[in-house]
């Protein structure tokens, strides 16, 4: 009889190999990509750094990252503030019985075409569309606003409502899974419904807002066609520029450096906040925890992004430009590692 | 299928032969050498606290766990290699596993799929089988929609169906509620007396261990600590382990004395009872002349009420610390004169007995013969 | 059901969610070339426009040939990983599940574009089989999902009962194992489907010169007379997409009842 791990290995290995081979390989391939350059359609396959240079020195990508980053970050922000009350009627106001059809009314129009869905919302925001039409027969406005399409607004609410069921979902099962007598404990030790809420269901609740974030934030900072159709060029984002690398500039390696470079932001940027927030939170249970451990932890926070920010607007003048970007974020995430070594898992789950 | 319904071996041959089971988990050593015979139309219970190994012993039998030494035999054939489909037993699962896709009678049926029997003599082996659980109506029935009795019927059923020469029974009754369990404990002494299979109970509840079983193997942390009928086991248990985890027992320090050669009697004394005597034969190996402990059970020690007298002079006295008062039964913890600790004492309650009072001073009558030195 | 804020905010969110969806019908049978208010009456011209446009028949044809072919080979290769990391243990597991797992979170040009180059590296010409390719790597964690599920519903001693009374292993997964998965399998292959049908990106990367439909719906959205005709090809997906589900959710219903378990939430 062969061994338990053989078996296993043995029968998700046809599936570990497909990934290997259409995931891991490309991945490698684009990263290797990333250090040759084309002229005109042959690649040049000699070792240069060239491509990062350039993508990191030059204006247009540094803005359009940064843009796509923030666009992301708002998008995340709205999805998952409006997305909790939700999962929160869902979890403690709808009868058992009717949860599924609730989650299942969420999901459907998660399913249903991507591109036509944000095609409606171009119709939706449109100078003569229901929107602005809506809005004027009410007497809000007296002519249609023009700040809501074709521009980095209308990306962010568009993309909010594309994600909507990513981050209700996580949310959801995390606060299902918090046990009912917990609440009925709070209250019988004599806080109210609302700190009841701060002070458990809030906590419990993190690691669902958490995974909501990373589930929202990670493929937004991706997204194609939103801003194609509803962004126009203030709406623009990182990967608008790589398609234009490859098949319109014909820069395969540029369009595959740009690439890499959004994964490795983005993988920097999440290990960035959540390295943070662990710290910060320690940081306010250290200050004796309460409202003035919240304000500790506050304004180590602020001082933190407010340094960074200033590091980041001034570094790279100061130092060589592509490489001044390079030691700031190797910094940053070396900073990170270190709190998630030495820092243990807290309260929050975070 | 393969069970061969071969002769039935005479009751009391061994069928289970098991020498030196050894199973490692990893580096967690589960099953540290269990050797012993299982004999043929026996009720046999593995009892033992969870973690013990006892389902792992189980399973070993049933094929499901590969031992990592030693040898399991059954019916005289070494089962090395033997898988679950090829062993003469079969399981009653502590979920009962019933399959929720098929109807009760489809389960119960379910391994006749292979035998060479015609349909038409399946389906009254069938009907047979569910009659003699008493769910002869509920054939037709879907699974899912059974009470927690019916299922263990059924998976009763379907096991026996087989005619399997051992009939493993994994905590089958520890899902059901208290009533529903003591209905069922009767049901499967009546049920193993019909078939005279084998049955291999594994459970952690000793009273249903003792009410059950012809023999009892008590486990602990992989190794079985005594083996022997409910009585014996209850009341000569050999070690304080045993004799704590079976019933409720008191144990009091005394004192080996020295006795004269061939005297065939041990000669002690007990702290709060005095000096005692017992038989030899409860220490084949001898005992050591020095500190030992003594077992005794709270139903071996009697309180005298007044004008009382114990037989032989066998009295001792103390103080009530505790009353617990059951309806039926009185429980009192007595500091003993000279005691460490206080002993418990179950008394029923009769007409015209009073019940003590806390802080009352009692007299005990004890005997000698109820006493266990664990040696 | 009281009327709180609560409610009242869940309620908007659902209308807003809605929202867009149910604009399409309205434009699809409106009679009017321009997709703006006010409505201009109804008709059916755009449906039946649909019917005589060819290409948009050969990129229907393309979509469900990939849909298709998609959604058995995830379910497949789903089923292989889901078995394996409900029943078994083995080193890594966690980090070859997540790995597996990786393009649900992964942006989809990043998976396209890795593609993409590899193909063009490879002098492969892209088409409909490397689009097959590229939908099964991103199907494939959504199978699981669901399988793992079926898997993890089943008490595993229904497949030791199996086997005690006699069953080889082999006759084990088809008379228990296979039976008490279907309704997931069902549901696997449902909404493998449907992703399929949906995805843009990896089919607009991969497409070449045949397109898919998002593609070719992507490519009608530059000339404003067609769109129209798009509402009405939209309306028809949305249904189609929303049966598809349903039905899957259906069968993953049917699923738990069968296993006798308590429905405990969606997909997901």
């Amino acid at each position: 009889m062969r061994s338990e791990a053989g078996k296993g290995l043995t029968l998700i290995s046809p599936t570990l190999v497909y990934a290997l081979l259409l995931l891991a390989a490309p991945l490698v391939s684009i990263v290797l990509l990333s250090f040759w350059t084309q002229n005109f359609l042959t690649i040049e396959r000699v070792f240069t750094t060239g491509n990062y240079a350039e993508a990191l020195t030059d204006p247009l990508y540094r803005e359009l990252m940064l843009r796509s980053l923030r666009i992301s970050g708002m998008v995340t922000l709205l999805t998952v503030a409006l997305a909790f009350p939700v999962a929160y009627y869902i979890s403690f106001h709808v009868r058992p019985d009717r949860k599924s059809l609730w989650l299942f009314l969420i999901t459907i129009p998660f399913w249903t075409s991507y591109l036509i869905r944000v095609f409606l919302w171009r119709v939706i925001l449109a100078y003569d569309g229901p929107v602005n039409s809506g809005l004027m027969a009410v007497g809000l406005i007296d002519e249609p606003l023009s700040w809501i399409l074709y521009n980095a607004n209308a990306v962010v609410i568009t993309l909010a409502h594309a994600f909507a069921p990513f981050a209700i979902l996580p949310i959801f099962v995390s606060l299902e899974k918090i046990d009912r007598s917990l609440l009925e404990a709070s209250r019988d030790l004599g806080e109210s419904k609302a700190m009841t809420f701060l002070r458990v269901t809030l906590p419990l609740a993190m690691p669902g807002v958490l995974a909501a974030v990373l589930i929202v934030f990670i493929p937004t900072v991706g997204d194609y066609v939103t801003p194609r159709l509803v962004g126009g060029s203030g709406g623009t984002m990182i990967a608008n520029m790589i398609y234009a690398q490859i098949f319109d500039l014909n820069d395969r390696p540029m369009g595959a450096t740009l690439a890499v470079l959004a994964m490795m932001i983005v993988a920097m940027v999440l290990l960035w906040g959540i390295s943070r927030l662990r710290f910060w939170l320690w940081l306010a249970d250290r200050a004796g925890g309460g409202v003035k451990g919240m304000a500790v932890a506050l304004a180590a926070a602020l001082a933190e992004i407010v340094a960074l920010r200033a590091l980041f607007v001034l570094g790279p003048a100061l130092l060589v430009a592509g490489a001044g970007v390079i030691v700031l974020l190797a910094l940053a995430t070396a900073g990170s590692i270190l709190i998630f070594l030495r820092l243990p898992k807290g309260r929050w789950g975070i | 299928m393969s069970q061969t319904n071969g002769p039935t071996l005479a009751k009391g041959q061994p069928i289970i032969t098991l020498e030196g089971v050894q199973k490692y988990y990893g580096d967690y050593h589960a099953l540290r050498g269990i050797s012993a015979e299982i004999r043929a139309g026996e009720f046999f219970s593995l009892l033992g606290p969870s973690g013990c190994g006892k389902t792992t012993l189980l399973r070993a039998i049933a094929g499901f766990e590969d031992i990592s030494g030693g040898v399991i035999r059954l019916d005289g054939r070494d089962m090395e290699g033997v898988p679950p489909n090829r062993r003469p037993t079969n399981m009653v699962f502590q979920s009962y596993a019933i399959f929720p896709h098929m109807s009760v009678a489809e389960n119960v049926g379910f391994g006749l799929r292979r035998s060479s029997m015609s349909s038409d003599e399946k389906r009254r082996a069938v009907a047979e089988a569910l009659e003699m659980v008493g769910l002869g109506k509920f054939g037709a029935r879907a699974a899912h929609a059974l009470s927690g009795g019916q299922r263990q019927r059924v998976a009763l059923a379907r096991a026996l169906i087989l005619k399997p020469k051992v009939l493993l029974l994994d905590e089958p009754l520890s899902a059901l509620d208290k009533k529903m369990r003591e209905v069922m404990q009767v049901e499967l002494i009546k049920l193993q007396r019909e078939v005279g299979i084998t049955f291999i109970l594994v459970t952690h509840d000793q009273e249903e261990a003792l009410v059950m079983s012809d023999r009892i193997a008590v486990m602990f942390e992989g190794e079985i600590a005594q083996l022997d009928d409910p009585e014996t086991l209850y009341r000569r248990p050999n070690s304080r382990r045993v004799a704590e985890f079976i019933g409720m027992m008191n144990f009091l320090p005394a004192r080996v004395l020295p006795t004269g050669p061939g005297g065939g009697r041990i000669a002690l004394e007990v702290a709060g009872l005095g000096p005692a005597e017992i038989e030899a034969a409860q220490c084949p190996n001898g005992a050591n002349v020095g500190e030992a402990e003594i077992g005794v059970r709270p139903e071996s020690l009697t309180v005298l009420y007044e004008g009382q007298g114990a037989e032989g002079g066998r009295e001792a006295e103390g103080t009530v610390k505790e009353v617990v008062y059951y309806g039926d039964m009185t429980y009192y913890d007595i500091l003993l004169d000279g005691a460490p600790a206080p002993v418990r004492v179950s008394m029923r309650n009769m007409p015209g007995r009073r019940v003590l009072d806390y802080g009352a001073r009692a007299r005990l009558a004890w005997d000698p013969r109820a006493m266990v030195l664990f040696c | 059901m009281k009327l709180t804020p609560l409610t009242v905010f869940a309620g908007l969110y659902l209308l807003v969610l809605y929202a867009p969806i149910a604009l399409l019908p309205l434009f699809a049978f409106n009679d009017g070339t321009v997709i703006a208010f006010p409505l201009q009456g109804f008709t059916l011209q755009w449906f039946a426009a649909l019917l005589d446009t060819p290409a948009l028949h050969e990129a229907t044809l393309n979509s469900l040939i990939i849909a298709v072919s998609t959604s058995v080979f995830a379910t497949i290769l789903g089923l292989f990983a889901a078995r394996a990391a409900t029943r078994y243990n083995f080193p890594a597991k966690g980090g070859i599940v997540g790995f597996i797992m990786l393009p649900l979170v992964l942006p989809e040009v990043i998976v396209a574009i890795s593609l993409l180059i590899v193909l063009m590296q490879l002098g492969l010409d892209s088409g409909t089989w490397s689009i097959i390719a590229g939908h099964t790597l991103i199907c494939t964690p959504f199978a699981i999902a669901i399988l793992q599920g079926s898997f993890s519903n089943m008490d595993r001693s229904l497949e030791e009962a199996a086997v005690d009374l006699g069953e080889t292993p082999w006759s084990t997964f088809r008379l228990i194992t296979l039976p008490l998965v279907t309704p997931g399998i069902i549901a696997s292959l449902l909404i493998c489907f449907t992703i399929s049908l949906d995805e843009f990106i990896i089919a607009f990367f991969l497409s070449g010169n045949e397109p898919t439909l998002p593609v070719y719906l992507w490519g009608q959205l530059r000339f404003p007379a067609r769109l129209p005709v798009v509402m009405a090809l939209g309306t028809i997906l949305v249904i189609l997409s929303v049966l598809l589900l349903v039905l899957a959710e259906t069968f993953r219903r049917r699923g738990l009842k069968r296993a006798g378990l308590k429905d405990t939430g969606g997909f997901l």
